[in-house]
């Protein structure tokens, strides 16, 4: 009987695994064939039956996007841009959290519903009202536009006041006591706590900004002021260039995520994990 | 009691503190989120063009749009997309999710080879996607030849198109519900199958009467956010399908840019966005009458 037990188990392994490595191929195959096929020549491409490895490895794809494109400049765009909105909201939204999380103060409740019910609002059915706003502001087509109006999200204050409701009053209590000001306790006692909140938050907002196409659409006009995103948007349409470029940009785009992805994988597994919350 | 006292001597700067602390927040939170929602109503009022004074037209912007057929022929695509894509998008990260918890070898690995998809954004995806269902490009296809079908070419018959697209929703949000299911069936407590093994629960058994009912809160937020994520869509198919053929992937916000960018109707399209913003309330309102009637249910 016990033998019996243990085989059933083993088969239900088995199947286990195949659910897993199937869908495991699917994930990974078409990002693999990007990679692969993007160090084929153009002509390499479109030919049939298709090559499973390139004939000649070739990386003029890759100088033509970075140069010849222009690619270069977006990359540098999407960096500044990412990285200072990416410290605004961490900033920002730590401020707004901690507040939320450890103050009861006139209106809390009220302005804390207020910001959580624009969650489930999206931004697409109110684009044309911000862009107005935007311009009105004179952040249209400039880097301002695309780093001010998105950092204040509502679900980043959320997460850091999620987190900061775990940590106990009675650290700040004590605190006081010893005569620390209210200032002094959130910066130099709160906000070293709260590290693991501070790197999920700076994950989503890099993806948030780095992938984002909708906001850098409404807001950028000139071509010299464009994102990654909007840049492959457009190139994608025209004829003028080719799919070899195409898929090299696109492999580009994914190198800095994915470098984050691998640096802080655990901590963000972990705190993806720990707490749902909205991407 | 101590508290009562505490709350009567409390600082000055401790009750001006937190204002202070959500005023960035809630500033830019105010001009840029709150206020646009108002003037977006205004708008929806206007036949603006763009420039120069607002010109009230009364309704209508929404009589006109009761006759655009154009406008509920996207909507109608746009519904069609959302309910064929929302099962998959909830039950294929669920059926990974539950695989994942189990004691297995290579738990992070798999992880995180379904996590990564949903990191990359909606433009690539796209390009991916037609990149590997390509006609003259497509390894889908030299794959069905291989095992004997005939090639299809996907992006010029609406239903194929249509479903191209639905796969690559699929294949780019998993990820993320995924690991919220997780989170979800991490927080259940062991103690719960410990008692139904002892009892001589099979596994299938322990699942419907434990797992099903303990999750519901997380299926629900995976349903409320994957529905707003799909019935917002445009990202996806602008690199993908740029609403073809014929219109057919072409979803409600799509429609909504090209009206407001394209043909400068500012404010006929803030009264399409008003329309997409109360079947968006409207739809969500009824999930959680339909999710919080059928707790009690259960019960």
């Amino acid at each position: 009987m016990t033998n019996k037990r243990i085989s059933g188990r083993r088969e239900r392994h088995l199947l286990t695994y195949i659910i897993l490595v199937g869908f495991a191929l699917i994930y990974l195959i078409p990002i693999i064939w990007l990679v692969i096929s993007s160090f084929k020549e153009e002509s390499e491409l479109f030919r049939f039956p298709p090559s499973l490895l390139p004939e000649k490895f070739s990386v003029s794809n890759y100088v033509d996007a970075w140069g010849r494109a222009d690619f270069a400049l977006y990359f540098k765009n999407t960096t500044i841009v990412t990285i200072a909105a990416t410290a605004l909201t961490v900033c920002i939204n730590m401020m707004a959290g901690y507040a939320f999380a450890k103050y009861k103060f006139r209106g809390s409740n009220v302005i804390f519903l207020f910001f959580m019910a624009t969650m489930m609002l999206p931004l697409e059915v109110l684009m044309i009202p911000i862009f107005q706003m935007v311009k009105a502001v004179g952040f249209y087509n400039s880097f301002w536009g695309l780093i001010i109006p998105p950092a204040a999200t509502p679900a980043g204050v959320f997460i850091v006041r999620q987190y900061f409701l775990t940590i106990p009053d009675e650290i700040m209590e004590s605190a006081r006591i010893d005569g620390a000001g209210e200032t002094k306790i959130f910066l130099y006692l709160m906000v070293p706590l709260a590290k693991p909140a501070i790197s999920v938050l700076a994950i989503f907002s890099f993806l948030w900004r780095w992938n984002d196409y909708m906001w850098p659409l409404v807001v950028i006009r000139d071509t010299a002021k464009y994102t990654v995103q909007l840049a492959l948007a457009s190139f994608s349409g025209q004829y003028a260039v080719s799919w070899g470029s195409l898929l090299a940009m696109s492999v580009l785009t994914m190198i800095p995520v994915l470098i984050i992805f691998l640096i802080f994988q655990k901590q963000f597994m972990k705190g993806m994990t720990a707490g749902a919350v909205k991407g | 009691m101590k508290r009562m006292r505490h709350k009567g001597g409390v600082s000055l700067e401790r009750r001006i503190f937190p204002y202070v602390m959500i005023a960035p927040n809630l500033l830019i939170f105010m001009i840029f989120i709150a206020i646009p929602a108002v003037y977006g109503f205004v708008y929806s009022l206007t036949d603006w063009g763009g420039y120069g004074e607002l010109n009230f037209v009364n309704l209508q912007n929404y009589t006109e749009l009761f006759g655009d057929r154009r406008f509920w022929i996207s909507i109608r695509q746009t519904v069609i997309y959302t309910l064929c894509s929302l099962p998959l998008i909830v039950g294929v990260p669920l059926l990974l999710a539950v695989l994942l918890v189990s004691e297995i070898h290579g738990k992070s690995f798999f992880r995180a080879v379904f996590y990564w998809p949903s990191m990359i954004s909606y433009i690539v995806v796209g390009l991916l996607f037609q990149f590997v269902f390509g006609e003259s490009t497509g390894v889908v296809n030299y794959l069905l030849k291989l095992v004997g079908m005939e090639s299809v070419s996907w992006f010029t018959k609406s239903g194929t198109a249509m479903a191209v697209v639905i796969a690559a929703s699929v294949w780019s949000r998993s990820g993320f519900y995924m690991v919220t299911f997780i989170s979800g069936l991490q927080s259940i407590d062991d103690t719960y199958y410990e008692a139904a093994m002892v009892d001589g629960a099979g596994k299938w058994r322990m699942f419907r009467s434990i797992t099903v009912p303990l999750l519901k809160p997380t299926l629900f937020l995976v349903m409320i956010l994957g529905f707003i994520d799909l019935f917002k869509q445009y990202g996806l198919v602008v690199t993908m399908t740029n609403g073809g053929p014929a219109g057919a992937t072409k979803f409600a916000v799509q429609y909504i840019y090209e009206e407001a960018f394209q043909k400068f109707r500012l404010g006929y399209a803030s009264a399409l966005s008003m329309v997409l913003l109360v079947i968006l309330a409207v739809i969500t309102a009824l999930q959680f009458k339909v999710m919080s009637g059928g707790a009690v249910n259960d019960k």
